[in-house]
């Protein structure tokens, strides 16, 4: 790392971003606060009711269970994405067409408009015109993503899976690319084993880029919204109702803002401490090794 | 002499071994893509097909096979207007993100100012926001300064996830730039603005090529904010895409057609950028 010069007038450099970002961070964000210690009847009528709404949103059964949903749905798909994709990235080839190709195959998944992968697994999934669904019925299981709740939840977690796995495999693969090729020649002069190779040569370097992978899933994870939305809209019954969906069933189908805007502060601030803790135990794993 | 004969026979055995494992390795990819994209293979099939086709019985190729569904996008301006504004609004984001974040990353890779570290940190925390937080609160902001319903409203609001992104590539980029080139430049006599457009740009264009696909990449893909702050003039292809659904149930090979043209504009721009790519998904710092 070189040593940086200091000096404060780059913050002209940086101000252009700050005044964009704040306009449509701040100002959003100080709304929301704004709202979340009033009652609101009506643009004119609105009452400062301090912190009533946070008590009811913190008491409020229906938050606790999406919340639990979305801690199960996130960890599930966290195991899943992570080991598959680092699978992935280890038997993609590293040169050639061969690897532009793959590079190419593999991401098309992170570029479909996100209705859109919910519109393709919708269509994938129904027993009658998609492809998976008529499998299922074929080999026998009973299996209706729109009516049986386990089955619609089986394929929210399959439809990210298929999703987002790409972008961990393609984290890990420009990981892998940055190892020397001296280490492998190192490693087959020891007559290395594969896993030996993978547990103490490609492992700790793909910690940095696996850290990057974890935060970014477990924070898109977290607001997953457009995508079970499309496939089960929530349902059956609430089974894919995770916490975005809640809110905004609150904020724009009951129009409750003040709830609303208190709910939507206690969730930013669950990721924000949830992706602190994962960063720092990351951080303090890798310090103690 | 003997041990060299003994060894021989061993290292060729491991490298076969290496062989069998490179051979499984290939298998289980094709394997993996296939699966991949047999999702999305089927909603090209579909695309070809008419409703009562699609309706009567599963094949993988289509039995008659037709464009209409295709004809009808093209042919009608509400539908094909979706793409033009959501391209439209995609570009708009790129140029602002790249204008504002490159001298930004520039500062933050090369010096120490105060607050640098937590304004970094600010900027990240952004992209842990969910946009659900955002909807009712952006709406309001952007009607009370009447850019409701424009492009720019789309853009600049997609600048919240993507500037911060962009901010965080280029640096990393930027950083892999040595700081003697810059003083070199000002010993030359080059002004900073001089330099930087003249110098250091060409010097981090894929860096700048993949920070404009990501840009791409997370503002393409977004719905919910788009169709929050959109009705009729500067409606994305995504949000349109739900008409499809009709009195007479679901137009599915329409909505099968919308959806595959969704995917070609993604597979140009990674098409695009491909030997950068790996670089850029470590955000230029492995």
């Amino acid at each position: 790392m070189q040593t940086k010069v200091e000096n404060n007038k780059a913050w002209f450099l940086v101000m252009p971003v700050f005044l964009i970002v704040a306009f449509s961070a701040i100002i959003p964000l100080m709304t929301v606060v704004n709202y979340s210690v009033q009652d609101i009847f009506d643009p004119y009528t609105r009452y400062f009711v301090g912190t009533e709404w946070f008590k009811q949103v913190i008491l409020d059964s229906r938050l606790h269970d999406a919340l639990l949903r979305q801690f199960i749905y996130s960890f599930t798909i966290l195991i899943i994405e992570v080991p598959l994709g680092i699978c992935v990235a280890l038997m993609m080839p590293t040169k050639g067409r061969g690897a532009s190709l793959a590079l190419i195959l593999v991401a098309i998944p992170l570029l479909i408009p996100w209705n859109v992968v919910g519109t393709i697994w919708q269509i994938f999934g129904r027993a009658d015109i998609g492809l998976f669904g008529a499998f299922m019925s074929y080999i026998g299981v009973e299996y209706n993503y729109a009516s049986n709740p386990i089955d619609a939840w089986l394929t929210v977690v399959l439809m990210d899976v298929w999703h987002w796995t790409p972008l961990v495999a393609l984290l890990c693969y420009s990981g892998l690319r940055a190892i020397p090729e001296v280490y492998y020649q190192a490693a087959r002069i020891d007559q290395a084993s594969r896993w030996a190779v993978f547990r103490y040569i490609q492992l700790p370097k793909l910690t940095n880029v696996l850290i990057i992978g974890v935060l970014l899933r477990f924070m898109d994870s977290f607001m997953i919204y457009t995508e079970p939305f499309v496939l089960t809209g929530g349902g059956p019954g609430s089974s894919t109702t995770f916490l975005s969906q809640s809110l905004v069933q609150q904020a724009i189908g009951q129009f409750d803002l003040g709830p609303a805007a208190a709910f939507s502060l206690v969730y930013f601030l669950i990721i924000l401490l949830v992706c602190w803790v994962f960063y720092t135990t990351i951080m303090n794993m890798q310090k103690d090794k | 002499m003997p041990s060299s004969k003994a060894q021989a026979p061993v290292y060729s055995r491991a490298e076969r071994k290496a062989r069998n494992a490179n051979l499984r390795g290939r298998f289980g990819l094709v394997l993996y893509v296939v699966l991949l994209l047999l999702p999305i293979y089927w909603l090209v099939n579909m695309s070809f097909k008419t409703n009562t086709e699609i309706l009567s019985g599963l094949s993988f190729f289509p039995d008659n096979f037709t464009l209409q569904n295709y004809a009808k996008i093209f042919s009608d301006s509400t539908w094909y207007m979706g793409y033009v504004n959501s391209i439209f609004y995609v570009s708009m984001n790129m140029v602002i993100s790249l204008s504002v974040a490159l001298p930004a990353a520039y500062a933050f890779s090369r010096y120490k100012f105060i607050g640098d570290k937590h304004m970094f940190f600010w900027l990240l925390s952004n992209r842990m926001a969910p946009p659900a937080v955002f909807l009712l609160p952006f709406f309001q902001l952007y009607s009370s300064v009447g850019l409701f319903d424009t492009h720019i409203a789309v853009a600049l609001a997609h600048c919240i996830f993507t500037v911060p992104l962009a901010v965080w590539i280029l640096e990393g980029f930027m950083s892999g730039v040595p700081r003697e080139i810059d003083e070199t430049a000002y010993i030359d006599g080059y002004t900073f603005p001089k330099f930087f457009v003249r110098i250091f740009i060409p010097l981090i264009r894929s860096g700048i090529g993949v920070t404009a696909f990501f840009c791409f990449m997370f503002s393409w893909v977004e719905l919910l904010l788009a169709r929050t702050l959109t009705s009729v003039e500067a409606k994305p292809i995504a949000a349109i895409m739900t008409r499809t659904v009709s009195a007479s149930g679901m137009d599915w090979g329409l909505l099968a057609a919308a959806g595959v043209l969704t995917i070609i504009p993604g597979m140009l721009v990674i098409y695009f950028v491909r030997n950068h790519v790996a670089k850029g998904f470590a955000l230029g710092r492995v």
